[in-house]
């Protein structure tokens, strides 16, 4: 194990996050805010509750979820692809490092990124909004699993991405409304039978549910499927990285 | 001795189906320096990258040090040290971290000395904490060199290293090669300026269109293809080669004042004396002499030349 070149790419890849403090810090909190006072009391206002939770609270796992998913994707799939675009890739190539080293310094640093961007959401919110975390562990271990797993994600798509246009793609096409429409901002409960039944073929649904359960104990499905459901998803991103480096995906002309 | 690097049969073909290499087979020294020139497109870029494990080769191997350079890539890449030709660099970071980041990168533990020495060696010291994007194009080739040298490589490759770059830095340049040579480092470098290859390497190698059309020692091929003229200076006009002189292989300047002898130095050197005695009995007479040797330049259009027919 090449222990310093995990580190050198984990320390580099997070020194690009400090170096946007800005958009880093205050670009969540901004965007937190304003989903707070837009769909907290605009529409809260009128939602009252959901199973008991005021609209405002119930809404706050969905936002984090919302964030850590688009973030994890973002900033995995932009790091490994922005090497590729500029030509830097050539040391990472030509370095004594295997694959495995790649991945873990750079899915690790961006799921970190991730982890501490859903840690300022949640305070951010905690000005919004009486925070109740039920169950922290389970919070926390869903809020790792996912950062990991969808970091995983964005490390395929920038490997995969030979242009701009593809980076942005599944983000734009595929994650972000799977979000929207995985329950963030309601409850399952709400929607008319057919489209509930819809619902349930969205595997994001059942990571934003389980997560809710570890702050509320409510949740639209079984919080042990939530949990056998973000095992399978990072098995699943696991094995894709693993195939692409294995059946010679490469990088290497 | 165990090379440093040895290409066995080496071939690659790019996914567009491209055949940029073709059947390489070469040996090189621990220590020694090679230059390996060729027009562009020739296929030093394509060598150098399957080496450094840049490009995958299609068939034949590759041995640094004698080891696998696929098996055994974590061995053989920590030996290697690799300035590209592009101009790749971060454009946020700045000149300290990214050659730390190198350092790391190739596995070994941080050392802000040597990385210091590096530095000053390249004048980039004062640029230490400026960002890569801020400095002229020249300063980013050093801190490509930097880069290169910041884990301590056994073997150097320098892909055309002068491209685009002034009499300074050539300077500082070469006498970081010089250092490097004495500390006994390999180094490949592949160049335009073929008086750089003549006044630094040991070897040199021609490579067109994917092959290598020649390797020699240096001092060798000087000697074996170098020709070697005699430029005489008439004191009168001469409107042609007299016929009595049509034996020797003489050039007539336009201005019917310059008169040369090309020779082969392998060949009789008898040649000069005779064509003086020639000259002297049909009163051709002359103010001045000069001699002048083929420099590698003109050894080197005339093989990739000759490889072309
Ligand atoms: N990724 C690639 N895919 C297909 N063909 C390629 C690729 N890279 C290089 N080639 C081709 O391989 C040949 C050799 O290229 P290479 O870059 O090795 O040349 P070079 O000798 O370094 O030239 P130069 O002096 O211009 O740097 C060229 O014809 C080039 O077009
Ligand atoms: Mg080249």
């Amino acid at each position: 194990m090449n222990f310093y070149a995990v580190k050198a790419i984990y320390k580099f890849e997070m020194a690009r996050t400090f170096r946007t403090l800005l958009q880093s810090v205050v670009s969540p909190i901004v965007s937190t805010s304003l989903y707070f006072i837009v769909f907290g009391s605009a529409i809260g206002s009128r939602i009252q509750e959901v199973d008991g939770i005021t609209y405002g609270s119930f809404i706050v796992p969905g936002l984090l979820m919302l964030s850590l998913l688009t973030q994890s994707v973002a900033n995995a799939s932009f790091g490994i692809y922005f090497p590729k675009f500029t030509g830097t890739i050539y040391e990472l190539l030509s370095a004594p490092v295997s694959m495995r080293e790649v991945v873990l310094g750079y899915v690790g640093a961006a799921a970190s990124k991730s982890l501490l961007l859903g840690l300022i959401i949640l305070a951010t919110a905690g000005f919004f909004v009486p925070l109740q975390i039920a169950h922290p562990f389970a919070m926390l271990f869903f809020l790792i699993l996912t950062c990991i797993t969808f970091s995983l994600l964005g490390f395929i798509i920038g490997i995969w991405a030979d242009n701009f246009e593809k980076l942005q793609l599944i983000p734009l096409l595929v994650i972000t409304p799977l979000v929207f429409l995985g329950g963030s901002f309601y409850s399952v409960d709400m929607l008319p039978g057919f489209w509930q039944k819809v619902a349930l073929l969205n595997p994001v649904l059942y990571l934003i549910s389980g997560f809710r359960w570890s702050f509320y104990e409510i949740s639209d499905v079984n919080v042990g499927i939530s949990v056998a459901m973000i095992l399978l998803f990072l098995s699943m991103a696991i094995f894709t990285v693993w195939r692409i480096f294995k059946t010679g995906y490469q990088l290497r002309k | 001795m165990t090379p440093a690097i040895c290409i066995k049969n080496l071939n690659k073909v790019y996914d567009s189906g491209f055949q940029a290499l073709r059947n390489i087979n070469l040996d090189i020294k621990s220590g020694e320096i090679i230059a390996l020139l060729g027009p562009n497109g020739a296929g030093k870029t394509t060598l150098i990258s399957t080496i450094c494990g840049i490009a995958m080769p299609t068939s034949g191997q590759i041995l640094v040090d004698g080891l696998d350079i696929q098996k055994d890539y974590r061995l053989t890449r920590a030996k290697i040290g690799l300035v590209p030709q592009e101009l790749t660099t971060d454009a946020f970071e700045t000149v300290w971290n990214t050659v730390s980041f190198s350092r790391g990168l190739f596995g070994k533990a941080p050392k802000p000395a040597l990385i210091e020495q590096v530095l000053k060696d390249l004048s980039l010291w004062d640029k230490k904490d400026n960002m890569i994007m801020t400095l002229s194009g020249g300063m980013k080739r050093r801190v490509l060199i930097a880069k290169a040298l910041s884990h301590e490589p056994e073997i150097l490759f320098l892909d055309e290293p002068t491209a685009g770059v002034d009499v300074e830095l050539r300077k500082d340049m070469w006498a970081v090669i010089n250092t490097l040579r004495e500390a006994g480092v390999t180094i490949i470098l592949t160049t335009h300026y073929i008086e750089e290859a003549e006044g630094i390497a040991d070897r040199i190698g021609i490579i067109n269109k994917g092959e290598i059309i020649l390797i020699e020692d240096k001092d060798t091929l000087m000697r074996k293809l170098g020709k070697k003229s005699v430029i005489l200076q008439l004191r009168e006009k001469l409107s042609t080669i007299p016929h009595s002189l049509t034996a020797y292989d003489l050039h007539l300047s336009d201005d019917g004042y310059e008169l040369t002898y090309t020779f082969d130095t392998q060949g009789e050197r008898l040649g000069v004396t005779a064509l003086m005695d020639e000259l002297k009995s049909i009163n051709i007479s002359f103010k001045d002499i000069d001699t002048k040797k083929s420099s590698l330049e003109e050894i080197f259009v005339q093989l990739v030349e000759e490889s072309q027919q």
